[in-house]
């Protein structure tokens, strides 16, 4: 994995609260086997009508979006299904990170197992990003901090652990890897 | 000092530390039983196999299909080809990647497929006290049985396949406490959904759910699993149920529930997994449910939830309410009652157990279905299907008119072919109601079987108590 230590980035705004992962990725597209290519999926019922063509007035397929690579979403984003392909869908499409009041736990989790920041912010903070699409911000990782526009900033809480793989681009594989031997004696005492 | 008294979920969880938490790590939690199907699965065997990593152990995992998997018998057993190229690619992955790491398959014709969530306690597989994943959020529905059972993301299904662990933070605990008894038409689902009302379809986040109170006494297995089923519906990681006699009779016999003295060994260790008298929770919450009515969702969460007879809320200046009704073409203030529907679906891992297809049966008995209107019974695994046959319910399905299939998710996520229109209604007694869940544009309205029965004889949303 990557390491993730800084972001500027304008914002995406989908102001919608209970965003869940059927819309993020619609069941349809869970037949890939791979990880690659769901990109193009992300939002699909909501970024294209009936015949496949872009919907001209979502957020995704208006010009202002290009580039961008954080998305501010409305309360509970990524309720519902487990299924990764969320998480794997939003950074195929160039997401870095994604900031809410309130983040599912198993989207959350998710994320941060494919360098997708899940950031929790507090009510004011949410609602002045909600209010200014395309605003350009700074996260950085080592401190927790959102920088805002204009330069003010803003702490966010995240799992140290979860933290450390983030900056180290390390995979909690190899951590859990690395604790056969303490797991071959809980084997032996159960 | 007398122990600090623990609740049900603090005892499973602390047998299940390979090591604790600390501020800089979470914890290692071991994983008694993993649970494995075909859409979530793939990427993480690619991940052993890129890593060259095994299966640590295959004793300990089971894999079957039921996501993508076709409903039509001429698919499953007629020689037809699976209809949709990218399911039957799946499958075939699957079995490859079983067969090369040494995991036992319930696969596409053996008798004991089904719903994973389904399968795993009627197999005697979940039992009390155990630690339970699966790449599916609805593994809540073990915790009916008293074990701590969640659902897991790809990355995290590699993890236990080559680990047996998990990384976790321990969550916090929340008491549902329930009193009373259901009324007259009223199930368990009626009471997850009150429940999920009552708590928001977020306020479950970051805890565990044990369920308690005399109500509990009152429900059978089918209708535990029902409960726990939805808690990630409120977005809870778990729902737990302390097990007791009926856990211990419903166990009895299982095909791999333990036998002699396994039995009694396990019993002693079940006995003893209740909440003490005296462990605190994090949070508590009272629910009165024998106040509960028949619900029905009119909205595109499973939150949006009414009682049957009631109005559909009002909340100006709510642009987010104002698209979900928009999406389900319903209106603020009016009634839900005697809404057409186009579409009903007896199914999923919450409602297509054996009592469930009997209570939707018990009010289809010797009626029709209302005309045009399409009704799929899809039962919730082979076994379940075969024992409602051997009570002639499949029958009585078919003369209502109603279609019988083989068993897997269907049209709780629409995967395998089996959609609801684009702007069609269908009660279902699935558990989600987000846009698009049944197929893109279709418009689900979540309740019970015994709603959904009742609804499907009239062709528009019914109040089972005026049938039953
Ligand atoms: S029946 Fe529905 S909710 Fe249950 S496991 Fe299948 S898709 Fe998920």
């Amino acid at each position: 994995m990557e390491p993730f230590r800084t972001l500027t980035s304008r914002t995406v705004v989908l102001p919608a609260a209970n965003i869940d992962t059927d819309q993020i990725i619609p069941a349809r597209f869970l037949t890939t086997t791979t990880r690659a290519g769901l990109g193009e999926r992300l939002f699909a019922d909501w970024r294209y009508d009936e015949q496949g063509a872009p919907r001209a007035r979502f957020v995704l397929n208006q010009p202002a979006a290009a580039g961008c690579q954080i998305l501010v979403a409305g309360p509970n984003f990524g309720c519902g299904s487990s299924r990764e392909h969320a998480a794997w869908a939003l950074s195929d499409y160039g997401f870095r990170a994604v900031i809410s009041t309130e983040i599912a736990d198993i989207f959350r989790n998710n994320a941060l197992k494919n360098g997708l920041l899940p950031i929790l912010v507090k009510e004011p903070t949410a609602r002045w990003l909600i209010a200014h699409p395309g605003a350009s911000l700074g996260i950085d990782l080592a401190a927790c901090s959102l920088t805002l526009p204009d330069g003010s900033t803003v702490s966010f809480p995240l799992e140290p652990f979860a933290r450390h793989c983030l900056l180290e681009g390390l995979d909690e594989l190899g951590f859990l890897l690395a604790h056969a031997a303490e797991i071959d004696a809980f084997e032996r005492r159960a | 000092m007398a122990r600090t008294p623990q609740t049900l979920f603090e005892k499973v969880w602390q047998r299940h530390e390979v090591c604790a938490e600390s501020p800089a790590t979470p914890a290692v939690l071991y994983v008694d039983l993993h649970l494995v199907h075909e859409v979530t699965s793939p990427q993480a065997f690619a991940l052993l196999r890129e890593r060259q990593l095994r299966v640590r152990r295959p004793d300990r995992t089971l894999a079957t299909m039921d996501h993508s998997t076709p409903t039509t018998t001429a698919q499953l057993f007629g020689g037809a080809p699976i209809a949709i190229d990218a399911a039957a690619r799946q499958v075939r992955e699957l079995e490859e990647n079983c067969a090369r790491f040494g995991v036992e398959l319930l696969g596409l014709r053996h008798a004991q497929r089904g719903i994973v969530h389904v399968i795993g306690p009627e197999l005697g597989l979940t039992q009390p006290g155990k630690t339970i994943v699966c790449g599916d959020s609805h593994t809540s529905t073990h915790g009916a049985l008293g074990a701590l059972a969640f659902g897991i993301g790809t990355t995290e299904v590699a993890h236990v396949l080559a680990t047996q662990c998990l990384l976790q933070r321990k969550p916090r605990t929340l008491a549902v406490s329930l009193t009373g008894s259901l009324a007259r038409g009223v199930t368990a689902k009626d009471l997850i959904l009150a429940i999920i009302g009552r708590l928001g379809v977020s306020g479950g986040t970051g805890h565990v759910i044990e369920y308690r109170g005399d109500t509990i006494a009152t429900l059978d297995m089918d209708a535990r699993m029902t409960l726990c089923n939805m808690s990630i519906e409120a977005g809870a990681r778990a729902g737990m149920i302390a097990p007791d006699e009926t856990t211990f009779a419903y166990l009895a016999g299982r095909p791999r529930a333990p036998v002699g003295e396994a039995w009694e060994r396990a019993l002693t260790l079940w006995r003893g997994l209740p909440t003490d008298p005296g462990a605190r929770f994090d949070r508590e919450v009272a629910v009165d449910a024998a106040a509960v009515e028949p619900m029905i969702t009119y909205g595109t969460n499973p939150g949006m939830a009414i009682p049957i007879g009631a109005h559909i809320p009002r909340r100006p200046g709510d642009p987010v309410f104002a698209r979900a009704l928009e999406y389900m073409g319903l209106c603020a203030g009016e009634p839900i009652k005697d809404q057409p529907v186009n579409v009903v679906f007896i199914g999923s891992c919450t409602n297509a157990r054996l009592s469930d297809l009997r209570t939707a049966a018990a009010l289809l008995r010797g009626r029709h279905i209302a005309p045009g209107l399409t009704m799929l019974v899809v039962p919730g695994s082979q076994q379940v299907k075969r024992a409602a046959e051997a009570e002639g319910l499949d029958r009585v399905f078919l003369e209502a008119g109603a279609e019988w299939r083989e068993s897997g998710c269907s049209m709780c996520l629409g995967m395998n072919g089996d959609v609801v229109g684009r702007g069609q209604y269908a009660i279902s007694t699935s558990n989600r109601n987000f846009e698009g869940r049944q197929g893109a544009g279709a418009r689900t309205l979540l309740a019970s079987p015994l709603t959904a029965a009742a609804s499907a004889l009239r062709g528009r949303v019914t109040d089972p108590r005026e049938l039953c």
